[in-house]
């Protein structure tokens, strides 16, 4: 990271006029964006930005920097090959729960196995938006649909789940209605040295309206949002009073003052664990016993692929005799005639 | 070496067929004969012929791995249609093989594995030697696994490692055979065993038993020399289509000034492309070994986006799966390589043999009109020269280049007089330099209609790609019909522009009149043997070979309607045919079609080519 600049949000806004629906949780996610580039501080033309296909993929037309709608799944190939072909650029991958979790599946778990510098926004709103209305991998069960007039038989996939499946590094869970949260949580995604891999909550206004219903419900919000910080307490609730401990393998909520529970029983925690054990129960958290945890739940600071890669080359290069295509050419076993 | 003059007989060209179970170490063997020879001066030409599983069941036909070397005082453009020499290490190989040698070989066997149950395992019903026809060959009934387990007595080795080193035996016979001194052989087991002493030393012992052994037995008298051949001054060195392939696209990056990016997914016959180029990190090549053939395009199109030269390499069925992502190389307009190493199809198909079948799916296999350059190599050398090209065609023309090579020039190799490096043309992208007072993604820079590049990082450039059709100029994405139209066209006349950057076709031979000999790609060798064969025996034919395939050379119609008859042969049922009527329809073409996964012999093409000239 070089000079530090001073742009702001509207810096990173293209001229294009953007046609998500209205209401649609897209906006407020560019919003936080825009404003997350901007903090970050780094020149426009240092910022890349990869989309797969689907609504959320729209994304880079909304965006002043280089960028590239690419084709459905694909993105995390696209963005691997670009931060591998210049390290010092700021690559962003916007997909969505069809992208990323169906055609892009293999994709998606790879780039975070490979822990490869870059910072995934996954836009999940459990629907496919732009074919109007098909079930998605992280539809519900039974969730009926366009494709699923009698509800979908499949269980869904937990995105959190899957990327500490595939070892991943960094996952955190926000939600389209907190710009503020997105901001942070993308911020902070964007400076972590490897793949991180953002989950957000996304309303489709259209096609499956409140899908996070349970959760932006202004009445029980603080109720059913933990919103995790690192080292501090799982505390949450209207009141401040509800915290989480840990009850054998169990995740539990509890009331701070009864049954002489004190601060000191909850739980804090720790995002930068090796183990993601506890990461993991967090991520799937049941409803309505437990809330739902967003925040960054799992930040766990390793060697990213594009490091050793340019490691590996410099010791490569070094230790090598061959140091033009005319030494190789003249390598190994010539004769003159 | 013992002087063995008086019985030495002068050839002018001999093939020689090694061959064993995929275990037995034949590729290895036959890949050391070429060496020694290639040292020599002769000119070669070499073919291995594998199985697609690793180790197939023992002494089964399934697991013999062959391995044909043809070498020759004069021009050698093939591996040669049938052996002179065959070494059998079993009954299988034996069986295998004898549909490839002429009457009246040398057939070098290892009598050792010539037992009821190898005769079983190949299908044979009692011991073949003793059936008719075998009177008509001379041959060699070597103890060979004994004799190596012998030479080896005091060294003390295990019986796995005695029998892996029987080859050297063989290869050891067929020296002598051929005159050829060991110290060749000698410094590479040496150089590739310099870590376990006692292999290198078994490994010596064994060639050197071989070499005596031959001498010693009357049955192996005469042997033969092959003088070397008349070919132009330089500095040589053996080398296949793979590696070949390699070097061009590294070669190219280098007079680019750009790094050199692959992203790929192991498939035979190309994985050697992506071996070779991972193992070039010492001169900047970035390999990265994807997910799948789909990662493997995309990666490379990132890759591209941010400047690299980048590449992707496949066979046949990987291409498929790429389609989609080259559909979006063609609309983004962004430099990228994809080279298909063509093998038997459809489906799995024939993995290890060779075919000429992806042709239409190169220069049609996508969805829209998503035109792009496709080009074929037709040596295993010139993969350098086409590897290189389509990195220069990619790159100044900004587009999707398709190279096809074949597993026949793939695993194929020949002598090679490397290449001065100064010579080769530097190749100049259309990069944006930061400071240059404009950049609209989709302005033509000139009449090649080609775009500018500006690449991540470049200040004031920021622009968006992508799949969504674009507005000319600006690049910002269009629904409009007419924009549509006219996109298409631009992509359209952006490729057959290329013509004006590609060299005329070249016509051997006569010039006009009865009968003009076509080809494209790999089948070259085989094409200009047949042709050049038939013209000294004073049959009068002309002879184009394409290796620009999209665009054709300026010249291809102007050519083909000067003779009578156009004979078009290929590896498959007339795709190039049927691409050359689409375009010239005023014009007929006869073909000659072969789809055995195998290359085509000299003596079908010269029948096919003079029954073309007598008909009427």
């Amino acid at each position: 990271m070089s000079e530090q600049i001073n742009l702001s949000p509207k810096d990173f806004k293209s001229d294009q006029e953007v046609r998500w629906c209205a209401g649609c949780g897209d906006h407020a996610v560019l919003n936080a964006v825009h404003k997350s580039m901007a903090d970050l501080g780094l020149p426009k033309e240092k910022y890349v930005v990869i989309s797969g296909i689907g609504c959320s993929s729209r994304f880079p037309y909304y965006m002043n920097t280089y960028a590239m709608h690419s084709i459905h799944g694909r993105a995390a190939a696209i963005s691997s090959g670009v931060k591998v072909a210049n390290p010092e650029l700021n690559v962003w991958m916007i997909t969505g729960d069809g992208d990323s979790m169906a055609i892009g599946g293999n994709h998606f778990i790879h780039v975070v196995r490979r822990n490869v510098n870059i910072n995934i926004l996954l836009f999940n709103n459990q629907i496919y938006g732009l074919t109007k209305g098909q079930y998605s991998p992280t539809s519900l069960e039974g969730q009926v649909t366009k494709t699923s007039p009698y509800g979908t038989i499949e269980p869904p996939f937990h995105p959190g789940e899957l990327v500490i499946g595939a070892q991943g590094k960094f996952f955190a869970r926000s939600i389209d209605n907190n710009v503020k949260l997105c901001t942070k949580i993308f911020t902070e995604a964007a400076q972590f040295k490897g793949a991180s891999v953002v989950e957000i909550l996304q309303n489709c206004v259209i096609y499956n309206d409140k899908a996070h219903g349970y959760l932006t419900d202004k009445a029980h919000k603080a109720d059913r949002q933990l919103i995790l910080e690192h080292g501090k307490p799982l505390i949450y609730g209207k009141e401040k009073n509800k915290g989480i401990i840990l009850d054998g393998l169990q995740l539990k909520t509890v009331t701070l003052g009864e049954n002489g529970v004190t601060e000191s029983d909850i739980l804090v925690h720790d995002a930068h664990n090796k183990n993601p054990l506890l990461h993991l129960m967090l991520a799937t958290m049941p409803q309505p016993e437990l809330p739902v945890a967003l925040g960054i739940i799992r930040e766990v600071q390793t060697r990213t692929y594009d490091e050793k890669l340019v490691e590996q080359m410099e010791i490569v290069k070094e230790g090598s005799k061959i140091k033009s295509m005319k030494d190789l050419l003249h390598s190994g076993n010539t004769w003159q005639v | 070496m013992t002087d063995n003059k008086e019985q030495i007989k002068e050839l002018e060209e001999v093939v020689i067929r090694f061959s064993g179970d995929s275990g037995d170490g034949m590729q290895l063997t036959g890949a050391l004969f070429s060496d020694t020879s290639a040292h020599l001066g002769n000119d070669l030409a070499t073919f291995p012929d594998y199985p697609a599983e690793i180790r197939a069941p023992q002494g089964t036909i399934g697991g013999v791995s062959g391995f044909q070397i043809h070498f020759g005082q004069s021009e050698v453009n093939t591996p040669g249609d049938f052996a002179d020499v065959l070494v059998a290490m079993n009954p299988a190989a034996l069986k295998a093989n004898l549909k490839w040698i002429k009457r009246g070989s040398t057939i070098i066997i290892d009598i050792d594995s010539f037992t009821e149950k190898n005769f079983e395992k190949a299908g044979y019903e009692k011991d073949p030697l003793e059936q008719m026809g075998f009177h008509d060959f001379n041959i060699i009934k070597a103890p060979i696994s004994t004799l190596t387990r012998e030479s080896l007595k005091s060294l003390n080795l295990d019986t796995k490692s005695i029998l892996r080193s029987k080859n050297m035996f063989a290869l050891g016979m067929v020296y002598w055979l051929f005159h050829r001194p060991l110290e060749f052989t000698q410094k590479f087991i040496e150089n590739k065993f310099k870590k376990i002493p006692v292999i290198v030393e078994a490994n010596k012992i064994v060639l050197k038993a071989g070499y005596y052994y031959a001498e010693t037995i009357e049955a192996l008298h005469p042997s033969y020399r092959v003088a070397p051949a008349q070919i132009k001054k330089g500095t040589y060195r053996n080398i296949n289509g793979n590696i070949a392939t390699a070097w061009g696209l590294i070669a190219a990056a280098e007079k680019a000034n750009l790094n050199l990016f692959v992203g790929s997914y192991p498939i035979t016959p190309a994985t050697e492309i992506l071996q070779e180029l991972s193992k070039r990190k010492d001169l900047g090549v970035k390999s990265f070994q994807a997910e799948d053939e789909i990662a493997g395009i995309c990666t490379a199109i990132g890759a591209s986006f941010a400047g690299h030269l980048a590449v992707t390499t496949t066979s046949g069925p990987g291409l498929s799966l790429k389609t989609e992502a080259i559909g979006l190389a063609i609309i983004t307009e962004l430099p990228l390589v994809i080279v298909n190493v063509q093998r038997g199809g459809p489906s799995t198909g024939l993995p290890t043999k060779t075919e000429q079948s992806d042709l239409m799916q190169a220069l049609f296999g996508r969805h829209g009109e998503s035109p792009l350059v496709v080009i074929a190599a037709s040596s295993p050398s010139n993969c350098f020269n086409y590897a290189f090209e389509s990195a220069r065609i990619a790159l100044e023309h900004m587009t999707p280049v398709i190279l096809l090579t074949d597993g026949f020039l793939a695993n194929g190799s020949e002598p090679w007089r490397i290449p001065d490096m100064e010579a080769l043309p530097r190749i100049a992208a259309p990069i944006v330099k930061e400071g240059t007072e404009d950049f609209q993604p989709y302005r033509r820079l000139n009449e090649d209609m080609v775009r500018g590049w500006a690449i991540p990082g470049t200040k004031g450039f920021e622009h968006r790609l992508g799949g969504l059709e674009k507005m000319a100029v600006t690049g910002a994405v269009s629904y409009v019909p007419e924009n549509h139209q006219v996109m298409t066209y631009e992509r359209e006349k952006k490729i057959n522009q290329v013509v004006n950057s590609i060299p005329d076709i070249n016509v051997l031979g006569e010039q006009e009149g009865e009968l003009l000999l076509i080809g494209w790609g790999g089948t070259y060798g085989h094409l200009y043997t047949a042709y050049r064969e038939l013209t000294k025996a004073g049959h009068k034919l002309g002879f184009a070979h394409f290796n620009y395939i999209k665009p054709l050379p300026a010249n291809t119609h102007e050519v083909l309607k000067r003779y009578k008859k156009l004979l078009v042969c290929e590896l498959n049922l007339g795709q190039f045919a049927n691409y050359l009527r689409l375009n010239f329809q005023d014009l007929e073409f006869n073909q000659y079609n072969k789809i055995q996964g195998l290359p085509f012999t000299i003596i079908e093409l010269k029948e096919q080519i003079l029954k073309t000239l007598e008909e009427k």
